[in-house]
């Protein structure tokens, strides 16, 4: 099974519920999206991210938030890829939300009003990319002890630490 | 939900409540786990888990590891099913490849998935029980895990860690014997299960001490992130094996277990119900399995074997390469979601196109699950916590990674 190319233009994959859902709503939240190797995943602006969901949850498009995690791409700029990972129990779909963010300005409103189990998710990748979540009620290190320093998966972070 | 500040201000006048601490060492948080826990009298008022403790930095390693590097990394996640790890794992660089996997390595790997789970799952009804104050059946479900030991020791070498799937297949065609063994310990399995019904199903100490305790609604537990038996014993009906089949699941014919009572007691009844439908799965996987190679055809992933290293150059070159360089993965990124014995598991990988993966992340269900203790605590008794911590069954290695 070689792989198919991915699909990245928008009029191609307006017919996906979530696409659709997405545009209906507000055409300027939708940066772009992709649909690669069975999975779509659509780019948001970043002040929408949590309408965004709201959004999707209130459609009943999705019922679970299976994930929320972060890539770093240093040097490239904007250098953070946020990944939220819906998951519609029944539609039995996966759905991946992604925003960009710079790494001067890496902040962005939380989740966690919809969903309370990005809580620590939302604590992880705050500890370990040093991600700021507005709104998060409790943003504190999580796998970290509370006076580390530095964020260790940021790519300019050494593997072996600082000595 | 679940926060609490760590050195609180008490009002003197207010002053009703006090904070205890609990763990990370104490035997019934089934790990490093710290509670803080504030308390009024017996009561638990608030609840906040403090965890890191076991924080060795998997995902940070992966990112300077080939593909390969990383499976052994993977055991050491969840180190009591380390199989669906590494099953997860190699799913989800396999589908970042668009490799196909021959049927046999697939069945093989559903067949041990299946038995990882209930190897998983007697560690988790030994040890709950033991919590409760069951002691025996700890070394009745010890007694048929050290036979799964041995059944995983046959086939690749290691009790625990046993990094046997691989990118691409199996790392070998299982040894002579193996089938016999599993088929034998398949055949015996559900007396054994009786057994250990016998000796709580139907125990009136161990009902009232689980019944009603620690509840929680499918609602809560959708927007909490509870999955796996813990949610289905909430009444939500959804299994990715069944739902969204990978590696050849939807070939077989299986229950899955719902309640709709949502506390301690229906999640020990789905759970070992679990229990059978895995032996189920496993002796469909074990009678149907198919004939041929264990190893995807692709020479510049998949190891050679050592025959033909011997007599043939391309094979040699192919293996220099692979061990020396490790393959490239085109780029991309892909989340593959598994059903673990504790919930969804999922791996996040995202591949820049060379031989290192840029960024792994493994979706551990007993981090999400974790989330779910405090409303399960949150307004009972100190004693139920342990009942609590045992029905979500976490293991701290997968929380910290």
């Amino acid at each position: 099974m070689p792989l198919a190319a991915p699909v990245t233009d928008l009029e191609q994959l307006k017919d996906r519920p979530v696409v659709a859902a997405l545009l209906a709503w507000n055409v300027n939240a939708v940066e772009e999206a992709k649909f690669d190797r069975d999975e779509l995943s659509i780019y948001i602006a970043r002040e929408f991210i949590r309408d965004a969901c709201a959004h999707l949850k209130a459609q009943g498009l999705t019922d679970f938030l299976s994930d929320v995690t972060c890539a770093d791409f240093y040097p490239r700029q904007p250098r953070f890829e946020m990944a939220y990972h819906l998951l519609s129990m029944q539609r039995k779909e996966r759905v991946r939300l992604k925003v960009r963010l710079e790494g001067d300005d890496a902040s962005l409103e939380s989740v966690t009003p919809l969903w309370p189990s990005a809580n620590f998710f939302e604590r992880e990748v705050f500890d370990l990319f040093g991600i700021r979540f507005l709104g998060h009620p409790y943003l504190r290190r999580i796998m970290m002890p509370e006076d580390w320093e530095g964020h260790p998966l940021r790519k300019d972070y050494p593997v072996e630490g600082y000595r | 939900m679940g926060h609490l500040n760590a050195n609180p201000v008490l009002d003197a006048a207010a002053d009703k409540t006090m904070i205890l601490n609990m763990g990370p060492q104490h035997p019934s948080t089934h790990g490093v786990l710290r509670l803080l826990l504030e308390i009024d009298g017996e009561a638990v008022v608030r609840m906040m888990p403090d965890i890191g403790f076991l924080h060795t930095g998997i995902e940070k390693t992966c990112e300077a590891k080939f593909y390969q590097q990383v499976v052994p990394l993977t055991d050491r996640i969840d180190y009591l099913c380390p199989m669906v790890n590494n099953l997860c794992y190699v799913l989800a660089v396999e589908k970042l490849l668009g490799m196909e996997i021959p049927p046999r390595a697939q069945w093989m790997r559903v067949m041990l998935a299946e038995l990882q789970r209930i190897s998983s799952h007697l560690v988790w009804l030994g040890t709950h029980a033991m919590d409760i104050g069951a002691m025996s059946v700890f070394l009745y479900c010890f007694r048929e895990r050290e036979e799964l030991l041995r059944i995983y020791e046959m086939v690749s070498g290691q009790r625990m860690m046993t990094s046997y799937f691989r990118i691409g297949g199996l790392a070998l065609d299982p040894p002579l014997g193996f089938f016999e063994k599993v088929k034998k310990f398949l055949d015996t399995f559900p007396e054994k299960v009786d057994e250990y019904e016998n000796l709580l199903t139907g125990n009136r100490i161990f009902i009232d001490r689980l019944k009603d305790v620690a509840h929680i609604s499918a609602e809560d537990g959708l927007l909490i992130g509870l999955s796996g038996p813990s949610l289905r014993a909430s009444g939500v009906d959804f299994d990715i094996r069944r739902d969204m089949p990978y590696s050849s699941y939807e070939k077989f014919k299986f229950k899955v277990p719902v309640s709709k009572d949502g506390d301690v007691w229906a999640r020990y009844v789905c759970r070992v119900q679990e229990l059978r439908e895995s032996r189920e799965i496993a002796k469909q996987a074990l009678e149907g399995l198919p004939d041929g190679p264990t190893k995807a055809d692709a020479p510049k992933v998949v190891l050679p074997d050592r025959e033909k290293m011997k007599t043939q150059m391309e094979a040699l070159i192919y293996h220099f390469k692979i061990v020396t360089e490790g393959f490239t993965v085109p780029a991309g990124e892909v989340y593959q979601a598994i059903e673990s014995p504790r919930g969804e598991m999922g791996y996040y990988v995202v591949s820049d196109g060379t031989a290192k993966p840029m960024r792994v992340h493994m979706r551990s269900p007993s981090y999400a699950n974790l989330q779910a203790l405090p409303q399960m605590c949150e307004g009972r008794l100190i004693a139920d916590v342990v009942a609590a911590i045992g029905s979500i069954d976490i293991v701290l290695g997968e929380i910290d990674r």
